[in-house]
């Protein structure tokens, strides 16, 4: 992420840009080189000019990385009097485009590391929810692209106000930091009564969860009325992000839950290895990817619905997330035998037990000695197969996480379990339903404390913002 | 060399199975007798860690054994599967007929490891592509590495003692489950529940003793024990739990009228008679024993010391120590066997079960315990703590006995 909010020039900052703490707040035309500003002046936060919005800008960076910028209407999205400010070149490896015809962090080569969070919308004002997702558009499209939030960003405002940006993102780059944004049932409904006049707009496949058997959920990890998937190969940086997210929403929304993550637990492209989980077995290795447009097509992205008022969704996902916490030390005192079988595959190579190599289909009709199938009837991958859900298949992209200890000396630790489906319905609940009733794995070494199911609307365009379908 | 720690502990782990080799085991040739009842010498100072187990690849027409002699001791072999078809490897006696190790249901291109403890002697290896006839056979010769095995004829009829006791406990604690049960249901379809309140923790201790072996039957036990939360949407809630929450009622909650009582009380007798006629025929070997054993400690860690199951009656201590003895019974059944092949582990069970247990009685009150929320933090973490230095070593015992 740059240091300077004004944009640092490639040559001047060729890896990442650097912090220039202290230095007085310069407007991007004094910047040397910096490539077509478009707004004149940075105005201060609290009372400058108006110019045109650092949040409201609409970058090419966002699409490649390139310094050229569309310039917007001033003041067009926020209280923020800000500067133009494109995004550094020469970050485009690490930058991941905001805007496009779907939203990031789906079949984005999934990154390192998560943190997510799903607010509480506290306020019951259409047009304040509005403005909170312009806001978030702006600074999120800023953010992936490298550069802070807010007017002057973390070190360029007034000396007696508090920065714009928290600043601990400074210096780094932007880390393929995506933000997917969805919404959760809570922000159409609330005590049976429509929120935000969206009558009519809550998407049939954005159900209630039902109770699945084992289900120990905490209302503190449950539920949510929007929810923001932050992905990026540096914690620092995915943490950054949710930060100020949270710090533009003060007083319009509460953070009602966050996870961070680590160690991604799926690959979403070829061009990825297999992770493994806190269990040790490679996970995701049957998972789509993105390089499987007409499988993606087929079982990740939504269509426009049997109702006019669920069309905005059409081209989005949705997203389930489920915190599952592992009981590892019980796990470890399991037999390889016993945890091969429980798995279904080997868990040096992630080969199915039927044989092969990893990426070999498994063979559930092949038997052994006993006239038991070699991947047991109960086994995870069989009970996860599309063969056994109806051919159904969803883009996982879970991280594992771990939240220190519990007290009693075990790991609070596990998968933070997160998939995108074409329809809940039909591609996560039959499965899970029979999971938990069925899958030895989740009856003995698994326990979903927290849980999330939330429609991620399709990709934002350039001067539109997020979820701005459901508002047309 | 008595109260030497023996290296033999760490095999059944096998996690260093790999590094567990002929140069090791051909290395341990070197080392004078010094570890009687002992192996194992996979941890000897100076030993090479670098080579591999013996390789065994096994296709339609060929059984390769990468060694034709190994000096005795626990030999390791990585068996390949090049072939097409499932394969098995089998360690044979002399005779060609007694089996001495076995892997079997190895999937085409897959590996599996056999790790078997053999004295000096004459054996023959064995792969079976596709699972039939007598298999492609070889001679391997296990000549005396100067080390003892330990174990001497009479462990097989150690082990075989041992699972008959089981048997015979699990029995009798089913017996006893039943009676005790009929005496519980009549209490609470009479609507006695301060008598079915007395009896609920109390009768439950004998299906907590045997609770993976009625686990093992699918379809009873959520017939008698699931809890509220696992139940699916439209699922009917039968069983103790339901008794409990109605026993032990929680704020707003509605009692069960008399018709639905009996229903329960009737439903919860005939699922455990059912219980008790299929627990006559059942089949347990050492294995099963020994895991059961480390399950029950499972069900004390991922449970009990949180005091989920017992959620309205706060009962969980009664389960714990039922699970305990359990537990503890399987152990103490195979630990004849056991003393022969890793008396260091013997003497580590019989410590943590003695110290797990000193501390359960620690809140016993009367015929029963303390309520599991009247305990403190740290007295919960102290439990939790004790089950885990219990619930490692035990994990080892199904290896340890059937290696």
């Amino acid at each position: 992420m740059s240091g300077c909010p004004f944009n640092h020039h490639p040559a001047e900052a060729p890896d990442g840009g650097t912090a220039k703490a202290g230095a007085p707040a310069v407007g991007p035309a004094t910047a040397p080189g910096t490539p077509a500003p478009v707004a004149p002046d940075a105005g201060s936060a609290n009372g400058g000019k108006r110019g045109l919005s650092r949040r409201g800008l609409f970058s090419l960076a966002g699409v490649g990385g390139a310094g050229a910028v569309a310039g917007l209407a001033a003041g067009y999205l926020s209280h923020d009097a800000v500067a133009a400010v494109a995004a550094r070149a020469g970050t485009g490896s690490s930058v991941v485009p905001f805007y496009g015809e779907r939203q990031a962090g789906i079949i984005t080569p999934a990154q390192d590391r998560l943190h997510m969070a799903a607010f509480d919308v506290t306020v019951e004002d259409r047009a304040a929810l509005i403005q909170l997702l312009k806001d978030w558009t702006a600074a999120a499209e800023a953010m992936t692209a490298g550069r802070t939030t807010g007017a002057t960003g973390a070190v360029d405002g007034p000396y007696d106000a508090p920065p714009d940006d928290t600043g601990e993102a400074l210096d780094l780059a932007a880390g393929k930091l995506t933000l997917t944004f969805g919404f959760g049932p809570g922000l159409f409904e609330k005590d049976g009564k429509p929120r935000f006049s969206l009558e009519g707009r809550r998407p049939d496949a954005l159900i209630d969860l039902p109770h699945f058997p084992g289900d120990a959920l905490e209302a503190a990890r449950t539920g949510g009325d929007i929810v923001v998937q932050a992905c990026a190969d540096d914690p620092q940086v995915a943490v950054h992000a949710i930060r100020n997210l949270s710090r533009i929403g003060f007083g319009k929304v509460r953070v009602r839950w966050s996870q961070l993550g680590f160690g991604r637990t799926s690959s979403t492209s070829r061009a990825q290895t297999t992770a493994r989980n806190l269990f040790g077995f490679k996970d995701g290795t049957a998972n789509l990817k993105a390089e499987d447009p007409a499988l993606l097509n087929e079982h990740v992205w939504a269509t426009a619905g049997t109702r006019p008022g669920e069309a905005w969704m059409a081209g989005g996902s949705y997203l389930v997330s489920r915190r599952i916490r592992m009981h590892i030390e019980i796990w470890d005192r399991t037999s390889l035998r016993e945890q091969q079988g429980l798995i279904g595959r080997t868990k040096g190579a992630g080969a199915p037990l039927s044989g092969g190599e990893e990426n070999t289909a498994p063979d559930f009709g092949i038997k052994g000695r006993t006239g038991e199938p070699l991947i047991p009837i109960d086994s995870h991958v069989r009970l996860a197969h599309a063969d056994q859900n109806n051919g159904v298949k969803m883009l996982r992209r879970g991280y594992n996480y771990t939240d220190g200890s519990d007290g009693l000396g075990h790991l609070d630790a596990g998968l933070f379990f997160i998939a995108f489906v074409k329809d809940p319905r039909t591609h996560y609940v039959p499965m899970q339903m029979a999971m938990a009733k069925r899958d030895k794995l989740a009856l003995e070494y698994l326990k979903h404390t927290g849980s999330g199911l939330f429609a991620v609307p399709p990709g934002i365009k350039a001067g539109g913002f997020i979820g701005e379908g459901l508002f047309a | 060399m008595p109260g030497t720690p023996l290296p033999k502990m760490t095999l059944p782990k096998m996690t260093s199975r790999r590094r567990k080799s002929l140069a090791l085991v051909a290395a341990a040739a070197a080392v004078p007798l010094v570890l009687t009842g002992c192996t194992d010498n996979t941890k000897t100072p100076g030993s090479s860690a670098s080579a591999g187990p013996i390789q065994v690849t096994s296709n339609k027409t060929e059984c390769k054994v990468s060694i034709g002699s190994v000096p005795s001791g626990n030999l390791s072999f990585a068996v390949k599967n090049e072939g097409t078809e499932i394969t098995e490897f089998y360690l044979l006696a002399e005779d060609g007929l007694r089996i001495v190790g076995e892997v079997e249901n190895i999937g085409p291109g897959l590996t599996r490891n056999l790790v078997v403890t053999a004295p000096a002697g004459k054996y023959t290896t064995a792969c079976k592509p596709g699972m039939q006839g007598d298999g492609i056979r070889a001679a391997l010769e296990v000549t005396d590495s100067g080390n003892k095995t330990g174990v001497d004829a009479d462990f097989q009829k150690l082990v075989d003692t041992g699972v008959q006791q089981y048997t015979a406990y699990v029995r009798d604690q089913t017996e006893q489950l039943v009676t005790g049960t009929k005496a519980f249901a009549d209490a609470y379809a009479a609507g006695d529940a301060t008598k079915a309140r007395e009896l609920y923790a109390a009768t439950r201790m004998h299906w907590e003793r045997i609770e993976p072996v009625a686990e093992s039957f699918g379809d009873l036990d959520p017939k008698l024990d699931a809890r509220e939360a696992d139940l699916e949407p439209g699922q009917e809630w039968t069983g103790w739990h339901r008794a409990e929450k109605d026993l032990f009622p929680p704020a707003g909650y509605t009692a069960l009228t008399a018709t639905e009582r009996a229903k329960i009380a009737t439903q919860l007798v005939s699922d455990t008679e059912e219980l008790g006629k299929r627990t006559r025929t059942v089949v347990l070997p050492a294995d099963k024993l020994g895991n059961g054993a480390k399950e029950l400690l499972d069900e004390v860690a991922r449970g009990k010391v949180t005091g989920e199951e017992e959620i309205w009656s706060h009962t969980d201590l009664w389960d714990f120590q039922a699970n305990v003895d359990g537990a503890r019974i399987a152990f103490e059944n195979l630990k004849p066997a056991l003393a022969q092949k890793d008396p260091a582990l013997a003497t580590s069970l019989d410590e943590k079960f003695a110290a797990l247990q000193a501390e359960l009685k620690k809140y016993a009150k009367g015929d029963g315990f303390a309520y599991y929320n009247e305990l403190g933090p740290a007295e919960v973490q102290q439990l939790a703590a004790l089950v885990d230095a219990l619930g490692e070593p035990l994990s080892k015992l199904t290896s340890a006995v059937v290696l």
